[in-house]
């Protein structure tokens, strides 16, 4: 095993080491996956770059000058201001509730600065981050003590209720989805695994009787049945079957859709992006899509592998996690086959927010790789 | 405590372990999600295709340029011209089709009847069809609009065209008018253009007779819409069949002075030509504008229009019905010299005629002494027609008066034609039960009883009188390229010598002392003959026969009697025939007076003499009948 220049130096690495590790391959996909994002912007606004895809591409350079500044923070910086960073999102989210926006009928948004900014966003990133940092000095033992899993169930918990009220469900089942991820991979033991699974089977009925809204339910019910209300809630779902289809093989070509420049798609730039990619460049295009966000995913999972600190697994392994959840439901959800949460398609969908916290979840991964031969004691709090 | 012990090997082995395992189902799902796209796109993608092109293209359709109405000269009576509109889409009012009403009241006035008419057809029809808010806009309130159009959501401009009648309230008997289709027209009709809000039909007149033929037929756009409705672009065209031109045989400017001559009277005249029929003249006063019709009328208009007591609706030229009252007595004359009366017969009248132990009065109080035939008709003696009546008996009264063109519906193209009644002994016994007396053969022979019949009858028999020929009224000459069936009138059973017999009576009423000779027509060629008539509205009672009749004047409008006139001219060789009636109007005979005015100026201008414009007959015309300034 060669050892790299700055292996002996673990602790004090150069900008210039730094730069040189981080890991350009992945920046450069994650570049060609936003460029398809920003032709389909360009397409469903026919053929234009305003108003969708000029401001992406902008916030994309914005993104990835992020992406480069987080990665070259030391990781055990990005430790420290972990519960800062969650504490903070939490109040956001707090603040949402009590005096958000109300944007489609949902208090997702809240001013901050000239950004509608979504704190629901930041706390994904925020929660991974968190739970990383308190399981790190966990062992696997110490897990699953009921006091630490009540902890670390409480982490999850809080941002998934606020959440939820607003109310947003699809990105609640995102929280808790990485929160539970994490603390799988954190090693929890199966004999808390296995009652919970149970747990949640015997839950889905009873939130469906007392804690969903009507509206949520209403989509539930159109997904099992979507013709039964084809021009009312199962819209959504028919068009965007009928859009993906349409495109067969090959597609019907880069602005030779029909479907969602027509606007028979709703929020065609948001989360029903993808069904305009499908129609235009077919089975094969979204195929390649699909290949290009695996590859991605397995990056990532390569990145959380290879690094020397468990903070930084689990922080890898959660971003990465939290990217394909993303990709998993928002793609399911147009092709019909999960009922339409408000979920983007990572990296694709027009949305300042999301790209902004995409972009700093990538930020993180590729810190985590940068500094992957770092070393943190379990007891380590990180550097400050 | 070490910095790394054992436990920290066991989690890595953990962590690795669990990642493969979630990477494991990461694959899991790409590849379901995989499975799904081929599912989608290529197992089905032929249905999705098919249905994508559905969603893409939809068939609108187009309403055809309705045809327009011309006089005989080309004159355009009602055409079509620009309509400013605003539609409203329902399914683009993203603030709700309230707020969209709201906000457009603001920019231009919206009465509350209009709201409730956007809500009611926005409720019968789907969301994306737009439905008018308002129309016949001025350039500055579109102007406005399309200035708002911004904060207007749902809210479409749109330049449509619009039914329009130039000369308003004149023609407006004649020519009827369009209105907004109701649920009864769909009834028997399948046309799709029915259903196409906005649109409007003939309600009528002749735009309701020839609706089907100035209508058009649809034509289709198969546009390419997005999701709301709204037309991306055009993929191709098929503009429909415009509507038919229909031209009339009116005269344009006679219409118009003859309407002019009539306003401010309830009144009727009916200018034939006496020859073949043709309508050159329709006018019934007052009228009302059509143009009220296809805007929408107001309740307060509508008001106005049914309170009049002078029933402004009401076409009397074809749809009122009189008692024909003295203008009858050319036909009893006509009928009576038919019936081989002698030459030399005479009549001593004294005011009265006994029968039983009931009087017959004659108008003339002191009686006219001496009468024959001539004088009879000339002076309108009553006491002379009862002795003609008594001669001839119901039963050929009655056919001469059919044979004269009353009793049934002239046939007209204009519906609603009154068909008036000539009554039969048959009849009154079927009717009441009763024989048929000998006194109402009496009051019959003077056009009273119960004979009624319309001005355009009373023209009709006026133009048959001068013909000789049983003429008929047409009025719509040429359907789009299609001359109307017009059959040669056939000549009348009535011999030669009765007919001059009866036009030398008529002409002796205008030029030979008679009822009317103050208003004979004084041109050299140009004379008319005529009969007057005096309509009785009330009963009047035996005390006041004794006591002296009332005078009209001192009668409420309402019971005064209807002045009547017959006429055709040039007397020599009858060309127009006429018929003119002032409801409540006898009182110093304004119907003559009218009469006078417009026989002679159809005389002056000569409109049978100048060249048609029918587009069908300028060739085919015969050559004698090309002459003139035309």
């Amino acid at each position: 095993m060669t050892i790299r220049p700055y292996a002996a130096a673990r602790r004090t690495l150069s900008i210039t080491d730094k730069l040189y590790e981080v890991n350009w391959g992945l920046l450069l996909l994650i570049a060609i996956i936003a460029s398809a994002g920003f032709a389909m912007l360009y397409s469903v606004a026919g053929g234009s770059f305003s108003p969708w895809a000029a401001p992406q591409i902008l916030r994309f350079f914005i993104g990835s000058v992020i992406l480069i500044v987080v990665a070259l923070v030391d990781v055990r910086l990005w430790m420290s201001l972990a519960y800062p960073f969650y504490i903070a999102a939490l109040i956001l989210l707090v603040a949402v509730v009590v005096a958000g926006h109300a944007g489609l009928g949902a208090q997702r948004w809240i001013a901050f600065g000239p950004l509608g900014l979504q704190p629901s966003e930041l706390m994904k990133v925020s929660l991974v981050l968190a739970l990383a940092r308190f399981l790190h000095g966990k062992s696997v033992e110490e897990i699953s003590k009921p006091l630490n899993l009540l902890i670390a169930l409480a982490m999850i918990g809080l941002p998934a209720v606020l959440v939820v009220l607003q109310p947003n469900l699809g990105t609640t089942l995102i929280i808790v989805a990485d929160g539970a991820a994490i603390l799988f991979l954190a090693g929890l033991s199966w004999w808390w695994i296995a009652p919970a699974m149970s747990a949640v089977l015997v839950a889905v009925p009873t939130a469906w009787q007392f804690v969903l809204h009507d509206y949520q339910k209403r989509r539930v019910l159109t997904f099992l049945d979507p013709e039964s209300d084809a021009l009312g809630a199962g819209w959504n779902i028919t068009q965007a079957k009928i859009a993906i289809g349409s495109g067969g093989v090959t597609g019907k070509g880069f602005l030779q859709g029909t479907q969602s420049r027509l606007n028979f798609l709703p929020e065609k730039q948001t989360d029903f992006i993808f069904t305009n990619f499908g129609e235009e460049f077919g089975f094969v295009g979204s195929i390649a899509l699909l290949i290009l966000f695996a590859v991605v995913i397995g990056y990532g999972v390569q990145i959380a592998m290879s690094a020397r600190s468990q903070f930084g697994r689990l922080l890898a392994m959660g971003i990465t996690l939290n990217f394909f959840f993303y990709i998993m439901i928002n793609a399911a959800m147009v092709m019909g086959l999960i009922p339409v949460v408000g979920i983007p398609m990572p990296l694709i969908s027009y949305g300042g927010s999301a790209m902004l916290t995409v972009m700093f979840g990538f930020g993180l991964l590729m810190s985590v790789h940068v500094h992957r031969q770092v070393e943190i004691p379990r007891h380590s709090g990180g550097i400050i | 405590m070490p910095v790394f012990d054992g436990k920290d090997k066991s989690r890595y082995s953990s962590f690795t372990r669990r990642s493969l395992l979630l990477t494991g189902g990461m694959t899991a799902v790409f590849a379901v999600l995989a499975g799904r796209l081929y599912q989608l796109q290529i197992r089905n993608g032929d249905q999705y295709k098919t249905q994508a092109e559905d969603n893409r293209v939809n068939q609108r359709l187009l309403s055809p340029p309705r045809g327009r109405i011309l006089d005989r000269f080309g004159l355009e009576l009602a055409n079509n011209r620009r309509n400013y509109r605003v539609l409203l889409v329902a399914e683009q009012a993203t603030e709700g089709v309230g707020a969209a009403l709201e906000a457009i009241g603001k920019v231009i006035l919206l009465t509350d009847a209009q709201k409730k008419r956007v809500l009611h057809d926005i409720a019968i029809n789907k969301k994306f069809v737009p439905v008018p808010i308002a129309e016949n806009l001025s350039w500055e309130e579109f102007a406005r609009i399309n200035m708002h159009l911004p904060y207007l959501a749902g809210v479409q401009p749109d330049v449509g065209e619009t039914r329009d009648y130039p000369y308003g309230e004149g023609m407006s008997h004649v020519l009827g008018y369009v209105a907004a289709v109701g649920p009864e027209d769909k009834k028997d009709s399948d046309d799709a253009l029915l259903s196409l809000p906005g649109f409007r039909i003939g309600k009528r007149g002749i735009e309701k007779a020839f609706d089907a033929e100035v209508r058009g037929a649809a034509g289709a756009s198969r546009v390419e819409v997005n999701a709301y409705g709204r037309v991306i672009r055009e993929l191709s065209r098929d503009s429909g069949v415009p509507g038919q031109d229909v031209w009339l045989t009116i005269d344009g400017e006679l219409q118009k002075f003859a309407d002019q001559r009539l306003a401010g009277q309830s009144a009727a005249c009916a200018v034939l030509d006496a020859q073949t029929g043709d309508v050159l003249a329709l006018s019934s006063t007052p009228g009302y504008d059509p143009n009220f019709f296809n805007v929408g009328i107001t309740p307060a208009q509508w008001r106005v229009l049914t309170g009049d007591e002078r029933k402004p609706l009401l076409n009397k030229a074809l749809s009122g019905a009189y008692p024909p009252g003295s203008t009858f007595k050319p036909a009893m004359a006509l009928t009576a010299v038919q019936d081989n009366l002698p030459a030399d017969f005479s009549v001593n009248c004294t005011g009265a005629l006994t029968l039983g132990n009931h009087e017959f009065h004659c108008w003339k109080h002191g009686g006219h002494g001496h009468v024959d035939l001539q004088r009879g008709i000339a002076q309108s003696c009553d006491v002379f027609f009862y002795e003609i009546a008594r001669r001839l008996g119901i039963d050929k009264m009655e056919s001469a008066a059919r044979a004269l063109g009353l009793g049934a519906p002239t046939g007209i193209e204009i519906p609603g034609e009154n068909s008036g009644f000539i009554p039969g002994a048959a009849w009154k016994e079927a009717r009441f039960g009763i024989p048929w007396q000998l006194g109402e053969t009496l009051v019959t022979g003077i056009g009273q009883g119960y004979v009624l019949t319309t001005p355009l009858q009373l023209a009709t028999m006026a133009a048959r009188i001068a013909s000789g020929r049983a003429v008929s009224p047409r009025i719509a000459h040429t359907v789009g390229t299609t001359v109307q069936p017009r059959p040669l009138p056939d000549p009348l059973p009535f011999s030669d010598a009765a007919f001059a017999a009866i036009r030398k009576g008529m002409d002796a009423v205008c030029n030979g002392g008679g009822t009317a000779s103050r208003w004979r027509i004084a041109e050299p060629g140009m004379e008319m003959a005529g009969k007057t008539g005096t309509a009785q509205v009330r009963r009047i009672s035996k005390e006041e026969h004794a006591g002296g009749v009332r005078n009209d004047a001192s009668l409420p409008w309402n019971l005064r009697d209807h002045g009547l006139f017959i006429a055709f001219a040039p007397v020599a060789q009858p060309r127009y025939a006429l018929s003119c009636i002032v409801e409540h109007g006898a009182l110093g005979h304004p119907q003559v007076q009218m009469a006078h005015d417009i026989l002679l100026f159809a005389q002056q201008r000569d409109p049978l003499k100048l060249r048609p414009a029918y587009p069908t007959t300028a060739a085919a015309l015969p050559a004698n009948m090309m002459g003139g300034r035309g």
